[in-house]
C-alpha cells in the first residue's frame, strides 16, 4: 500500500506543534497500524531525522497505553484500541491524519505523547477497597452471585486508554470514573466504602480539569473495551445517594462521608 | 560469589512456619524508619509495594510507564493456580508443589516451590478482597479450569483477563498507599545502575524518561520486579518495552544470574505474518482445555481446514500423549508443533502454523457456551487474522514467552548483592526449567504479597538507625558511570537503527538457542553475538540528545544488555549438556524426542558471576537435591 500521512509533531509540552506530511510506499496490509508506524520511524532515522514518539505496549489491546486520534476518531476504525488497528482497515492511496488525545486534563509530552496521570490520581482518591494484605477471608465465605461478577466486571475492564476523554467535546473522564466506581460498588465487598468512595473520585475528576458529561455518548462509542454509559447512571446515582446521605448525616450532626 | 541458598531445615511443610518464627522482626513504630525502593509495578513490584507500605516501611516506587497499571502483567490472560481444593478433585499443596516441581523438569528448589504452594490459597482470598471479579458459578461460588500439566482444576480466572484484573488489583491496593502517602510514585523512570556501598545494595540510579534528567535514590533495600528477558529474541509475546536493563546491571554489580538458558516457548500464540512483524500475541493457553490441535495427515492437503473430514487429521497431541492430550505441558506441546512443522505438515502460507480447533467444543457445549468462556479470546484472533474462529480452526505456532531463568535469590529472595531482592519473573527461584500455565502470576503475587514482607525484615533488623542517604561517593560515582554510557551511546554516530540490532540478535537467538539447541549452533551463535556487539558499538545511531524524551535511546541501552546476556544464554545452554523442560538439546533426547535430562551431572543451578565486559563468566553450582518429589523422567503418556 502507498500511503500519506499528516502526523502531529510537537517538541514538547510548550511547544505550539504542527502537522507534518511523510509518505509511505511499501506497506502489506496485514501489517498493524502502530508496525506501519515503526516502519516510518526507521525511514526517519535513517534519514537521520528524529522519529515520532509515540506509545505502546503490549499491542495486544490490554495495557492502554497506545492510543492515537486517527482520522478524527480516537484509536481510528472499528472496535478495539490503536494496536489491535490493522491496515486492511484502510485503502492503498489514502491520507491518513494522526493526531494525540487532545484534552486539557491530558498535557502533550512530545508528538503524540500525552501525560494521563490524572487518572492515577483519581484512583489514588478511592478506587480501591482498603484491605490490607492478609486480612482477607476465604474467597468463597461470601456468595456472589454471577451476574453480580459480570456487572462488576463491564467496568472492571476498563484499560484506562482515555479514549473516552478525547471523544467527549467537553473531555470529561466520566466514564473512566464511572467503570471503576461500578466495578467496586457492586461487589459486596465493595459497599462498604461507596459513599466515601465515589465522592472523593468525582471530586478529583473535578479537579483535574475534566469537563461534565453532557450525555453524548461519543464515550461509549469509542471505548476499545465496550464500558458502557449505564456506569455513568450508576455513578451518578451513587454520588446522589451518597450526597443526600451525607445532607441527612451533617442535619443530624453525624460525620461527612468524605476523607 | 557464595551462594547460600538458607533453606530452612526441617520437613518441608513446616519450613516456612519455621522460616517466619526464627527470622528477625522490625517492630511496627520501626519500619517507619527504612527505606525501601521497589523497581517495577508490575504483580510483583505492585504487591510488594503496597504490602510494605501497608506493613510501615517508606516505599519508593518505580516504573518505566506513565502508569503502573501498564506493567505487562496485565497480558497475562488465562488465571491463576490455587490449592483449594475447591472443585474436591483431589488437589492440595502437597500436589501443587509437585506438580510444579515435575512440570518444572526437576530444576527447581524444592522448599520454594513448596511455599509457592502453600501461600497460593491466600492470593485467591486477598485479591478476592480487593474486588478482583473472578469467575463464578451460578451458585455465586467461585469456578475454576483446568491447565496444561495438570490433572486437577485449581485455576482461577477472571474471563480471558486475569492478568489485567490482578494487576488492577494490587495497582489499586498501591494506589491506596500512594493516597495515604506512604508511596512515593515515580513512572516513567529507568533505573539503569544499582548503587552499592561495602557490598551493599543501597539505592538506585534512575532517568526520568520525560526529560533525561539523572538521579540518584537511596535505600536500605532494593526490590527488582522488573520482569523477565524474553525480548532478548526479539519477536517475542512480551511487551515492546519489557527489557532486561535493571537485572542486567544489577548482575554487573555483582549478582548472579540463575539459569538463563531456561526460557519459555508458548505453543498457541499466533503465526508470523510478515517481516514487519513487531511483537508476537499469545492466545491463552486454557484454549487447550477446548481446543484440540491437529494437522492434516496429508502432507499436500489443499483444502479449507474446515473442509478437511475427521479422517484426515491428525490430532497428534492426542494420538501421542493419550493420557494428557492437549493438555501436556507447554513445552511438550511447543516442540511437537515444532516437529510437526518440521516434518512437513504445517499449515499456513509459512508452512509454521498447526490448527487449534474448537469444532468439537461447539459441538459438544454449544456455541453460546464457547463465547462465553473464549468469547474475547476468539474476537482478539478475528481482530488480528480478520479469521472467525467459531468458523475456522484457528492457526497457533510457539513463541518466547517467559523466562524462568533470572536473578538468583536465595530463600528471602535476596540476590548474591546483600540487600538487593528479586522478585517475581526477575528471579529464577520456582519454575525450575519449564513453567506451568497459571503459575507466572501465582508466584508474582506470592512474593510480593506474602514473602518479601515476611523475609526483608531478617535483613533490614541489622541496619536499624543506620542512616542512607544519597551524598556518599559512591552514589555519584554510579551516576557519573551512567552519564558516560549515555554519552557512548549517543556518540557512536553510526549508519544503522537500534532496532537493527535488535532484529538480528533476535535471529541468532532463535535460530541456535530458541526451541532447540546444538552444540555447534550454540559455538556459532556465541561468535556471531560477540561479532554483533562489536558491530553495534561501531555502528549504531541514536538520534537525538540525551535531555529530552528519546525512545530510540531508551531502546538502544536495552538492546546493549540484550547482545550480552544473549551471549551468556548461550554460554549456559553450551554448559548444560542434557534436555530439560525449555532447554532442549538435541543431542540429548529419548527415542520419543522427548527432553532427557542428566540428573547425575546437571541436578544443579547454574549460576553465573560477572567478571568484566571481555572476561569470562565465572560458573557457580548450587545443587539440588529432592528428598519429596521422586526425580523420574517426565512422562505425559
Amino acid at each position: 500500500m502507498k500511503l500519506t500521512l499528516k502526523i502531529w509533531r510537537q517538541k514538547n509540552a510548550k511547544d505550539a506543534g504542527g502537522f507534518k506530511s511523510y509518505k509511505l510506499d511499501d506497506i502489506s496490509e496485514h501489517s498493524s497500524f502502530l508496525e506501519m508506524l515503526d516502519t516510518l520511524n526507521q525511514q526517519i532515522m535513517n534519514s537521520g531525522d528524529e522519529p515520532i514518539v509515540f506509545e505502546s505496549d503490549c499491542r495486544e489491546g490490554i495495557c492502554g497505553v497506545c492510543g492515537l486520534v486517527i482520522n478524527g476518531v480516537p484509536h481510528g476504525p472499528g472496535r478495539g484500541t490503536t494496536c489491535q488497528l490493522h491496515m486492511r482497515s484502510f485503502k492503498d492511496g489514502d491520507e491518513i491524519t494522526i493526531e494525540p488525545w487532545r484534552a486539557d486534563a491530558f498535557p502533550i509530552m512530545k508528538d503524540l505523547m500525552v501525560d494521563r496521570s490524572a487518572f492515577d490520581r483519581i484512583i489514588q482518591s478511592g478506587g480501591y477497597i482498603s484491605v490490607n494484605t492478609g486480612s482477607a477471608r476465604d474467597a468463597n465465605e461470601k456468595l456472589i452471585p454471577q451476574k453480580d461478577i459480570e456487572k462488576a466486571f463491564d467496568g472492571a475492564q476498563c484499560i484506562g486508554c482515555g479514549a473516552c476523554v478525547a471523544a467527549c467535546k467537553n473531555a470529561s473522564a466520566n466514564l473512566f470514573t464511572a467503570a471503576k466506581v461500578s466495578h467496586l460498588v457492586v461487589l459486596p465487598q465493595g459497599k462498604v466504602e461507596r459513599s466515601e468512595r465515589v465522592i472523593n473520585m468525582v471530586e478529583q475528576h473535578d479537579k483535574e480539569g475534566f469537563g461534565s458529561c453532557s450525555n453524548q455518548t461519543e464515550c461509549e462509542a469509542v471505548c476499545p473495551v465496550g464500558v458502557t454509559v449505564s456506569n455513568i447512571s450508576r455513578m451518578n446515582r451513587e454520588y446522589a445517594r451518597a450526597k443526600v446521605k451525607n445532607f441527612f448525616n451533617a442535619t443530624r450532626g453525624g460525620d461527612k462521608c468524605k476523607k | 560469589m557464595i551462594l547460600d541458598s538458607k533453606i530452612p531445615e526441617g520437613p518441608i511443610e513446616k519450613k516456612w512456619t519455621k522460616h517466619k518464627f526464627d527470622g528477625s522482626l522490625v517492630n511496627p513504630s520501626n519500619k517507619r524508619k527504612f527505606d525501601i525502593i521497589v523497581v517495577g509495578t508490575g504483580l510483583a513490584g505492585g504487591s510488594a509495594a503496597a504490602t510494605l507500605a501497608e506493613l510501615g516501611y517508606k516505599v519508593k516506587s518505580f516504573c518505566i510507564q506513565d502508569s503502573p497499571r501498564r506493567a505487562h502483567s496485565i497480558a497475562a490472560q488465562g488465571g491463576i493456580n490455587a490449592a483449594k481444593n475447591y472443585q474436591n478433585d483431589g488437589d492440595s499443596v502437597y500436589r501443587l508443589f509437585y506438580d510444579t516441581v515435575k512440570g518444572g523438569d526437576y530444576r527447581a528448589r524444592e522448599a520454594n516451590v513448596y511455599r509457592l504452594a502453600e501461600v497460593s490459597a491466600n492470593i485467591i482470598d486477598q485479591c478476592t478482597a480487593q474486588g478482583v471479579p473472578f469467575a463464578r458459578e451460578y451458585s455465586g461460588y467461585l469456578a475454576n479450569r483446568s491447565f496444561g500439566g495438570a490433572q486437577v482444576s485449581r485455576t482461577f480466572y477472571a474471563r480471558g483477563q486475569t492478568g489485567q484484573q490482578l494487576l488492577i488489583g494490587a495497582y489499586q491496593a498501591l494506589s491506596r498507599q500512594i493516597g495515604l502517602g506512604n508511596v512515593e510514585l515515580f513512572c516513567r523512570h529507568e533505573m539503569l545502575d544499582l548503587v552499592t556501598i561495602d557490598g551493599h545494595a543501597r539505592g538506585i540510579v534512575t532517568r526520568n524518561l520525560l526529560n533525561g534528567e539523572l538521579a540518584t535514590h537511596a535505600a536500605h533495600a532494593v526490590l527488582l520486579c522488573t520482569g523477565g528477558y524474553s525480548n532478548v529474541f526479539n519477536l517475542s509475546t512480551n511487551g515492546m518495552g519489557s527489557n532486561v536493563t535493571a537485572s542486567w546491571r544489577c548482575h554487573k554489580r555483582g549478582a548472579g544470574f540463575a539459569n538463563p538458558c531456561f526460557t519459555q516457548i508458548h505453543p498457541t500464540c499466533l503465526p508470523q505474518s510478515g517481516p514487519h512483524q513487531s511483537k508476537l500475541t499469545l492466545m491463552s493457553e486454557s484454549l487447550r482445555n477446548d481446543g484440540r490441535i491437529w494437522v492434516p495427515k496429508n502432507k499436500d492437503e489443499k483444502r479449507p481446514a474446515n473442509q478437511i473430514p475427521e479422517e484426515d487429521r491428525d490430532y497428534y497431541l492426542e494420538r501421542i500423549y493419550p493420557a494428557f492430550g492437549n493438555l501436556v505441558p507447554r513445552d511438550v506441546a511447543s516442540r511437537a508443533a515444532k516437529r510437526m512443522c518440521d516434518d512437513g505438515y504445517g499449515v499456513n502460507e509459512t508452512g509454521l502454523a498447526v490448527y487449534l480447533d474448537f469444532k468439537s467444543a461447539i459441538e459438544r457445549m454449544g456455541h453460546a457456551a464457547v463465547e462465553k468462556k473464549y468469547g474475547n479470546l476468539f474476537e482478539m484472533y478475528e481482530q488480528i487474522t480478520g479469521d472467525n474462529p467459531y468458523e475456522t480452526p484457528m492457526m497457533i505456532y510457539p513463541a518466547v514467552h517467559y523466562t524462568m531463568g533470572g536473578v538468583w535469590v536465595d530463600y528471602n529472595l535476596m540476590t548474591s548483592v546483600p540487600g538487593l531482592f528479586a522478585l517475581g519473573e526477575a528471579n529464577f527461584s520456582d519454575h525450575g526449567a519449564n513453567r506451568l500455565g497459571a503459575s507466572a502470576l501465582m508466584q508474582g503475587l506470592a512474593d510480593g504479597y506474602f514473602v518479601i514482607p515476611n523475609t526483608i525484615g531478617n535483613y533490614l533488623a541489622d541496619f536499624l538507625n543506620v542512616e542512607v542517604d544519597a551524598s556518599a561517593p559512591e552514589f555519584e560515582e554510579t551516576l557519573k558511570n551512567v552519564q558516560d554510557f549515555t554519552e557512548r551511546l549517543l556518540n557512536v554516530n553510526g549508519d544503522k537503527t537500534p532496532q537493527f540490532f535488535h532484529r538480528e540478535l533476535g535471529k541468532i537467538m532463535w535460530e541456535y538457542c530458541g526451541m532447540s539447541r546444538t552444540l555447534e549452533g550454540l559455538n556459532k551463535a556465541i561468535d556471531m553475538i560477540q561479532e554483533l556487539r562489536k558491530d553495534f558499538w561501531e555502528q549504531v545511531r541514536v538520534p537525538g540528545d540525551c535531555k529530552d524524551i528519546n525512545q530510540a535511546l531508551e531502546q538502544a541501552g536495552r538492546i546493549s544488555d540484550f547482545i550480552e546476556l544473549g551471549e551468556l544464554m548461550c554460554k549456559d545452554a553450551l554448559n548444560r549438556e542434557e534436555s530439560c523442560g525449555g532447554h532442549f538439546r538435541e543431542e540429548y533426547q529419548t527415542e520419543n524426542n522427548e527432553a532427557l535430562r542428566n540428573d547425575e551431572d546437571y541436578s544443579y543451578t547454574a549460576v553465573w558471576e560477572f567478571k568484566g565486559l571481555d572476561k569470562e563468566h565465572e560458573l557457580h553450582k548450587e545443587p539440588l537435591t529432592f528428598d519429596y518429589v521422586k526425580l523420574a523422567q517426565r512422562n505425559y503418556k
